[in-house]
């Protein structure tokens, strides 16, 4: 089956390949193949699979990747719009998020 | 009192260790049942702390889960015929991927979790096993350092210094110990036998997330019964409109227009929660509430072609625009559910979204009311 992609040129995600010492690091924690290392250098070659997740950023020991990440989530959206908090799916009052 | 699905004590060098069993009895899938149509969802737990699966010894693998009780079950179901140890992090139940999202599954949990399981008195390798969908939360490389040395917990308990990307150990309180080595495993549990055989190594397939149609269906419950209070008031508001017939209020209208209309309303939250859902990659467009408006007009149409949206064009309109409207709505929220949506992107998703589905529903709404009174 083919593999759903959302929107275009969207995602916030930054690569500054000058720092990448090539770990790999972030082709093992992407879940959607959005990286590369060839020749020691990490390059994003699928900008628009990634879902701002964070795990890459977080996980890049020379913080050469910059994301601005958080839940995809509309319900979340709406309920953090609505009650004045930040994004989270589940209410303000249930204490659990998604 | 022993647990259900503890087996036995194993006896070691720091007391015993509860023994959770592989296999998963009537209870565990009972349970896993209710909390999939969203009952008791938020008080799923397990204690935090270490668990034996088989009988492991000090060279045995270590995994790391969450305290939400289906992210346990599901581990030590798929660790069936291994010897291994489970570290179950505190995240006040929630699920792996969502907790590190939240920050509960975190690296100060982990590294913690780690000390006050005192880990690594029990086994005499310093790797452990993370699953991939928990690296939104965890830092490989921070929890090999503060796990490294004695001055670790100085950081810990001051949050601000454990933020430092460069954290340089004070040699005189350098511990002899190594780190502990994070291994991220791969995103499905069934996967980690492949994994262990590949001596820790999680090929592409492994790492990547997949959203097939069983997927996406075990969701659909929840979001289903979560939803069905709201259905019930908007199915009561419509009821009691139906009522009414060339401005006045008809019982025999309510009746026979009424049940029509929850039938109509049922259906644009089925075309939204179920058929959206159900169809996603075969929908056109990219966004969910695009993939949902197209899927209410095709509802609308069905609905049509059973003679069962109203007798006038004018009824027939206003219904389409109603059920689009709520199904392009109810699809939006799915993009919670999804695992390829970004936040940018369905920011930028409702602020075009919002607005279309309010003026679908409204005009719908009041060409409806219109109709009540003209006829």
């Amino acid at each position: 089956m083919r593999e759903m992609i959302y929107l275009k040129n969207v995602v916030t995600l930054q690569l500054d390949a000058d720092k990448c010492n090539g770990c790999r690091m972030c082709v093992k924690v992407c879940p959607h193949e959005v990286f590369e290392v060839s020749k020691g250098r990490a390059k994003i070659i699928r900008k628009d699979y990634c879902m701002e997740c964070g795990a890459c950023a977080l996980n890049c020991p020379e913080d050469a990747i910059e994301v601005r990440s958080g839940v995809g989530c509309a319900a979340g959206i709406l309920s953090g719009m609505l009650n004045n908090t930040e994004a989270c799916c589940g209410g303000p009052d249930s204490g659990a998020c998604c | 009192m022993k647990l259900f699905y503890i087996t036995a004590y194993l006896p070691t060098s720091i007391g015993e260790v509860p023994v959770a069993d592989s296999k998963l009895n009537f209870k565990d899938r009972f349970g896993a049942l209710m909390v999939r149509l969203a009952f008791y969802r938020n008080s799923y737990k397990v204690n935090p702390g270490l668990y034996a699966v088989g009988n492991p010894d000090g060279a045995s693998d270590v995994f790391v889960t969450a305290n939400y009780k289906l992210s346990f079950d599901h581990l030590r179901k798929n660790l069936d015929e291994l010897n291994a140890w489970i570290l179950v992090l505190d995240t006040r139940g929630i699920n792996v991927w969502c907790a590190a999202g939240k920050g509960t599954f975190s690296t100060t949990e982990l590294v913690n979790r780690i000390r006050l399981s005192r880990l690594s008195e029990i086994i005499n390798h310093r790797k452990i096993i993370v699953p991939q969908l928990g690296a939104t939360g965890i830092s490989a490389h921070k929890v090999e350092q503060l796990t490294a040395n004695a001055a670790a917990q100085s950081i810990l308990s001051n949050p601000s210094l454990s933020n430092t990307a460069a954290f340089v150990p004070d040699p005189v309180s350098l511990n002899p110990e190594p780190g502990f080595k994070v291994i991220y495993g791969p995103v499905k549990a069934s996967d980690i036998k492949e994994f262990v055989r590949k001596k820790h190594h999680s090929t592409k397939e492994m790492r990547k997330v997949s959203f097939n149609l069983v997927d996406r269906l075990k969701l659909i419950p929840v979001d289903l019964v979560m939803g069905s209070y709201k259905l019930l008031a908007v199915m009561a508001v419509f009821f009691i409109l139906s009522a009414i017939n060339k401005g006045e209020f008809s019982l025999h209208d309510a009746i026979d227009k009424g049940l029509l209309s929850i039938l109509i309303i049922g259906s644009g939250y089925v075309s939204g929660l179920v058929l959206t859902p159900i169809f996603l990659p075969f929908i056109p467009g990219r966004s969910f509430s695009l993939k949902g408006f197209l899927m209410g007009i095709i509802t609308s149409a069905l609905l049509l072609l059973f003679n069962k949206l109203g007798n006038t064009y004018l009824e027939m309109i206003s219904w389409s625009l109603i059920i689009s409207g709520i199904s392009s709505f109810t699809a939006m929220n799915f993009t919670g559910s999804s695992t390829f949506t970004s936040l940018s992107g369905v920011k930028i998703e409702m602020k075009i979204a919002i607005p279309f589905q309010i003026s679908l529903t409204s005009v719908g709404l009041v060409l409806f009311v219109v109709v009540k009174f003209i006829n």
